[in-house]
Parts: structure tokens; sequence; C-alpha cells
């Protein structure tokens, strides 16, 4: 059956393909956050970039809550609040992400190249 | 009281542009009644019409009927003027503008799925450059990016398709106007 293609068109599919598949490994690999930001109670603890494998121990009113960057990824290892939800969100790794241990007052930011808004609203 | 009269010659040249926009009116009528699973995503019928318009009678004739159906669809459609329609009109100016490079291109080699699919392409950019740059600033609509990308190329591909199998078929063959 006769698709109606000719030579040329298949070569424009393929180059479409090509770019569809570019756009989705630049657009979606996503912005990497390169910076951390730790804050307690509000205040900064540490800031620091992401390229060497380490731990941080923050002290907050209800213990020591354990953040661990490994692999340009962050993630909070070890906390003393009751639901775990800051430990629960695993391994950040792209710019804007956060996690928040509320209860006790320890947070852990990850900032790209460009600060991003939280929300837009009209 | 004096009666000016407007006299406006129509040519039937005239009259087959407007028969021409008013299929591609009707097409996008009928698509706007479609339900889409992301704002956006559509299949383009009336680009069909363009197509067709670009192969049998030229790049001006297309634009005529392109940019008659733009805006005489969205006086139908009720969005004269709103976001909706600088969005059509963005993207119909710079589809016009890729379907004028595309059939420069050898057409021994090249077909309506080639037109077809580089004006979509310059039609979602367009559209995705008028979003970021002026309506939605957000990173968010990047990364819906590749996902319009994919449907350009898809509903791309099926238009030209449409229109190469509408080109071979001798019962479309432009009728004598009556006038």
């Amino acid at each position: 059956m006769n698709l109606g293609f000719k030579t040329g068109d298949w070569l424009t599919v393929l180059a479409g393909m090509l770019l569809i598949i570019y756009l989705f490994l630049t657009l979606w690999g996503g912005d990497r956050g390169t910076s951390l930001i730790i804050r307690s109670g509000g205040k900064i603890v540490t800031e620091t970039d992401l390229t060497r494998n380490r731990d941080f121990e923050i002290s907050g009113p209800l213990g020591t809550t354990l953040v661990t960057v490994n692999n340009h990824r962050v993630r909070v290892a070890r906390d003393p609040s009751p639901r775990q939800y800051c430990v629960q969100q695993g391994w950040l790794s792209r710019a804007g992400e956060a996690a928040l241990c509320l209860p006790n007052q320890v947070s852990v930011e990850l900032l790209g190249a460009a600060r991003s808004y939280d929300s837009l609203s009209y | 009281m004096t009666r000016s009269v407007i006299n406006l010659p129509a040519s039937p040249d005239d009259h087959r542009l407007a028969r021409l926009a008013a299929f591609a009116i009707g097409l996008s009528l009928a698509e706007a009644a479609l339900p889409s699973p992301l704002p956006g995503v559509k299949p383009g019928l009336a680009n069909i019409i363009t197509l067709l318009v670009l192969q049998r009678f030229g790049w001006r004739a297309a634009a005529w009927v392109t940019l008659l159906r733009v805006v005489a669809g969205s006086l139908l459609l009720g969005t004269f003027l709103s976001p909706g329609f600088f969005l059509s009109f963005s993207g119909a100016l710079i589809s016009l503008i890729a379907l004028g490079v595309a059939c420069r291109l050898p057409s021994s080699v090249f077909g309506p799925v080639t037109h077809s699919i580089m004006a979509a392409f310059a039609h979602i950019a367009a559209q995705l450059c008028v979003v970021y740059f002026w309506l939605i600033p957000h990173a968010g609509v990047l990364y819906l990016a590749p996902v319009f990308a994919a449907a350009a190329l898809f509903f791309g591909i099926i238009n030209g398709m449409v229109t190469a199998r509408l080109l071979d078929n001798p019962l479309h063959e432009p009728q004598p106007v009556r006038t």
C-alpha cells in the first residue's frame, strides 16, 4: 500500500524522532542540583556543593538528623521525627527539591544554576 | 441622505479561497469538540486543507486560507483575541514560514509528509515560545516540550499522509467555480 511517503519524507520522520529524543534527554534530564543548603530552625547551618560524598549531623530540638551526600545526590538518612516523611522522600538530585523534617526543624534544599520558582499563580 | 455603495468585486480566486477556508474552519470547529488529554495536543485537521492548498494553489493561497481560518474560527469559537487565539495565530504564522521553506525543497524527494511535519514542529515551537515568554514563564512548560513535540510528529505524519492520499485522488480535482 502506498502510504504517501516519498524518500525524503522518511528522512524527515527520522530527523523528527532524533529531535524528540534530544528534547527528552535534555529537558527531562532536568536541572541537576549543584549545591546544598541545610537549615535548622530556619537558619542556614551548612551551604556546600555536592562534589564530595560526606555526612552531616544536624542537631534539632528532638535530636540529631543525619544528612548524607552521595554521588551528587542527597538524602536524610536518619531523623528523630515520628512520621519519617523526610527520610521516606529518599534521594534528592534535581534543583529545587527539598526535604523537610518538621518536628526537628531541619530542612535540606538543593539548588541548581538558576533559582526556580516554588510556584506561580495567576 | 446619500447612500454610499461600497463595491468589493470578488474574483473566482477569492471564491475558491473562501470555500477552502470554509472547509478549514469546519474542520477546526469539529476538532474543538474533540476531548484532548493535554491542552494543546490536538490533531490539527485543518492543516490538511492548508497542505492541500499549498500543493495545488501555492503558498500565497495557503497563507490566506490559514489566516482566514484562524481569525474566523476564533470568532466562531468565541476565542478571538484571547490567549488561545494568539497561540493559534503565532503557530499559524510560523508554520506558514516553515511551509514556505518546505515547499522549496525538491518535490521529487520531499512530499506532503515532510511539509506537514515541518509545519507541525514550527507550530508547536511558536506556541511554546509564546506560552513560555508571555503566558507562563515557568520551567514546567519546557518540561512538557518533548511531549508536545512527539504529538507534533505523530499528527504531522498522519496529516501529511491524509494530504498525500487526497492529492492522489482524482475526485478532489478543483471544480469550476459557479458564480
